[in-house]
């Protein structure tokens, strides 16, 4: 089973120096992400990068992602 | 190959044909997922009017969608041909009001 600190990890891979929290149960989890990377990004293109960063996983490891992606000045 | 291509040709032709469209698990009666329900709660309470297509009961769309859309996850929204997106952005949309703006307009 996926935990939160294993999914924050796979994120982190995607992005220089995100700020990024996890909570979740092992199936469903709930993810924050604040990334430079997100700056002058569509919310499609933000959820996108972090899909990205997850790959593969996302079809199987991690089954319910709830996520809020911010960029620093608006967090 | 030929496959994978007419299932493309056969979203896009649902997205661009229907104004609005939940690509979702079970139907807006019976959602077999808690994020398509809260999807399908937010269409109605906005007063949209929309059709369905349930993802598990072809496992042809469920990936042609993924593919089409370039997102791994179910469900999610079209509007007029253009990809909105899952739960979380249609819930995001809904609560700043530009959810009922882009689908009044």
């Amino acid at each position: 089973m996926v935990t939160p600190e294993q999914l924050k990890t796979w994120i982190e891979t995607g992005f220089t120096d995100a700020q990024v929290s996890v909570e979740g149960d092992g199936h469903h989890f709930e993810a924050v992400i604040v990334a430079s990377e997100f700056e002058g990004k569509s919310r499609i293109q933000r959820h996108q990068l972090v899909y990205a960063a997850l790959g593969d996983k996302m079809k199987a490891e991690v089954h319910a992602l709830s996520m809020k992606t911010l960029t620093p000045s608006e967090s | 190959m030929t496959e994978q291509v007419s299932m493309q040709d056969q979203i896009k032709e649902t997205v661009t044909n229907n104004g609005v469209v939940l690509f979702m698990k079970g139907n807006a009666n019976f959602p077999q997922c808690g994020f398509s329900g809260r999807a399908v709660q937010i269409l109605n309470s906005l007063g949209a009017e929309f059709v369905t297509v349930d993802v598990l009961s072809n496992d042809e769309v469920r990936q042609g969608i993924k593919e089409y859309s370039n997102w791994p996850t179910i469900p999610q929204l079209y509007i007029k041909g253009e990809f909105v997106g899952g739960s979380d952005i249609m819930t995001e949309m809904y609560e700043s009001g530009e959810l009922k703006t882009a689908l009044d307009t």
